[in-house]
């Protein structure tokens, strides 16, 4: 406790440096995975691709890519948009699925009424879709938001500091409370996050209350 | 009046839907399209607003032909009524009722009040608007589904096995409605169903399908009664089954209407 005390203003400017490196790239992955998953969804032959291509790009290993893409886009090593980058990456490879699925399973008959009754192609799009595909889009979201949490700490092995800086320097210093209170932290960040999308959900999304997971 | 020339219509994989379909269908009546399935009456009905476009032949609207007009437009200018109501699950009843309006261009507010008076028109009571479709019972899920076709006032309604998915005592409700609202409003309304009893029901003209769009018989339901075209047709209508062939029988003086089996099914008036 007294080493948090002593602490606490880095111990604050890391969650902060945590939380949008973790939010900024769901958001971005989430709006790339949009277009993609819609166009899966509606059409077959481009599905199969599109989904590899996703288990293709989160396969990649993460260290290897955070030393790639700054001689790739020209940033120094230590810039934190190499791991915003990194994890945008692997949010749209996880989202690209979900979105697919989730328009995959708006109702047929909801889309033929609606088309009959005078939406054009790109009116259904935008607000019977999507909204329909909501639910399932905000289940994803909440694994990948989980998820890019806590792969957020593997930037502080390549100098990037965030939450995950406590374990690295815990462990050269075997300083066991740096360790707990990081993971502690990281895991509330999470939670704190989840209650977020949730309650952006029950915004958004009042006609799916009961439904949203 | 809407009217089908030669009509024919091929899937990629597999035989005709329909073959050779011809119908006139008069303004201002209900005729109803009645069949077992694959008989290609939603395909038909479904051609009228260009949700299908035939392989050969025309559909005609006061002698403008649908393919010259464009889909979106058109399907604006035509109601449809459709099995399991097809509302959105994301808006609310009022919402769902106003969309045909919306889409048409009409301010959000006057499209409110135009779908609150449409909803009470189908029996429905004004606190039922602010639910979301999933709230409502499938009969009222229905009711709703019948004011939206109406809102916009258009002049062709297309109804699409409206009632089929709702138990028998709420059907008949339902029915009951529809003939009050259609000797109020005189729409052109083409009808699908099943359902032969709907069908003469609901009908002015009744058209009886085969498989693949081959009419058996047009007529008015007596017409078809009176003298069904073949066997197909006696035992589509049920003449074949006794319950259509009543006689009357004398009973404490008064006149009981019997079917085949003797089962009374009513007195003759006097």
């Amino acid at each position: 406790m007294t080493w948090v005390r002593a602490n606490q203003d880095r111990l604050v400017d890391l969650t902060w440096q945590h939380l949008w490196l973790s939010v900024l790239p769901v958001v971005l992955g989430f709006l790339l995975a949009l277009p993609v998953g819609w166009y899966a969804s509606r059409f077959r032959g481009f599905r199969a691709p599109a989904l590899s291509f996703g288990g293709v790009l989160y396969s990649i290993p993460s260290l290897p890519l955070l030393v790639i893409i700054p001689s790739i886009i020209g940033t120094s090593f230590l810039d934190p948009i190499n791991v915003a980058i990194t994890l945008t990456i692997y949010a749209l490879a996880l989202l690209v699925r979900t979105v697919a699925d989730a328009f995959g399973q708006v109702p047929a008959e909801v889309l033929d009424s609606a088309s009959a009754s005078g939406y054009s192609r790109w009116q259904r799009a935008f607000t019977v879709e999507l909204p329909l595909a909501g639910p399932a889009m905000l289940a994803g979201i909440r694994v990948a938001s989980v998820s890019t949490v806590s792969l957020v700490t593997i930037g502080a092995l390549v100098g990037v500091s965030n939450l995950g800086s406590l374990f690295t320097e815990g462990f050269q210093r075997y300083f066991n409370t740096e360790i707990i209170v990081g993971m502690v932290l990281v895991v509330a960040l999470a939670l704190v996050l989840d209650a977020c999308w949730v309650l952006l959900g029950r915004v958004l999304l009042p006609w799916a209350r009961g439904k949203v997971v | 009046m809407i009217e089908y020339r030669s009509i024919a219509k091929t899937y990629d994989d597999g035989p005709a839907a329909v073959g050779d379909f011809s119908l006139t269908i008069p303004s201002r009546t209900t005729t109803v399209l009645v069949g077992s399935s694959g008989c290609g009456k939603t395909t038909l009905l479904r051609m009228v607003n260009r949700m299908v476009d035939p392989t050969s032949g025309q559909v005609l609207i006061d002698d403008v032909d649908v393919a010259t007009r464009e889909p979106v437009a058109l399907r604006r200018s035509i109601g449809y009524v459709m099995q399991q109501a097809g509302l959105l699950p994301h808006r609310k009843v009022v919402d769902n009722v106003a969309t045909p309006l919306r889409l048409a261009g009409v301010h959000k507010k006057e499209a409110r009040e135009r779908a609150l008076v449409a909803l009470e028109r189908v029996g429905l009571e004004a606190d039922l608007a602010r639910k979301y479709p999933g709230q409502l019972s499938g009969g009222q899920q229905q009711r709703v589904g019948v004011a939206r076709g109406l809102v916009a006032d258009p002049n062709i309604l297309l109804m699409d096995e409206p009632f089929g998915a709702v138990d028998p005592i709420v059907r008949a409700d339902l029915q009951q409605q529809m003939l009050e609202l259609q000797q109020e409003l005189g729409k052109t309304i083409l009808f699908v169903t099943h359902d032969i009893e709907e069908a003469f029901l609901l009908g002015d003209q009744v058209v009886i399908l085969r498989k693949g769009g081959v009419v058996a018989q047009v007529g008015t339901p007596a017409e078809i009664l009176a003298s069904p075209a073949d066997d197909f047709v006696s035992s589509f209508v049920g003449l074949d089954r006794g319950h259509r062939k009543l006689r009357i029988k004398e009973v404490d003086g008064q006149q009981v209407v019997v079917d085949e089996q003797g089962r009374p099914t009513g007195v003759l008036a006097p």
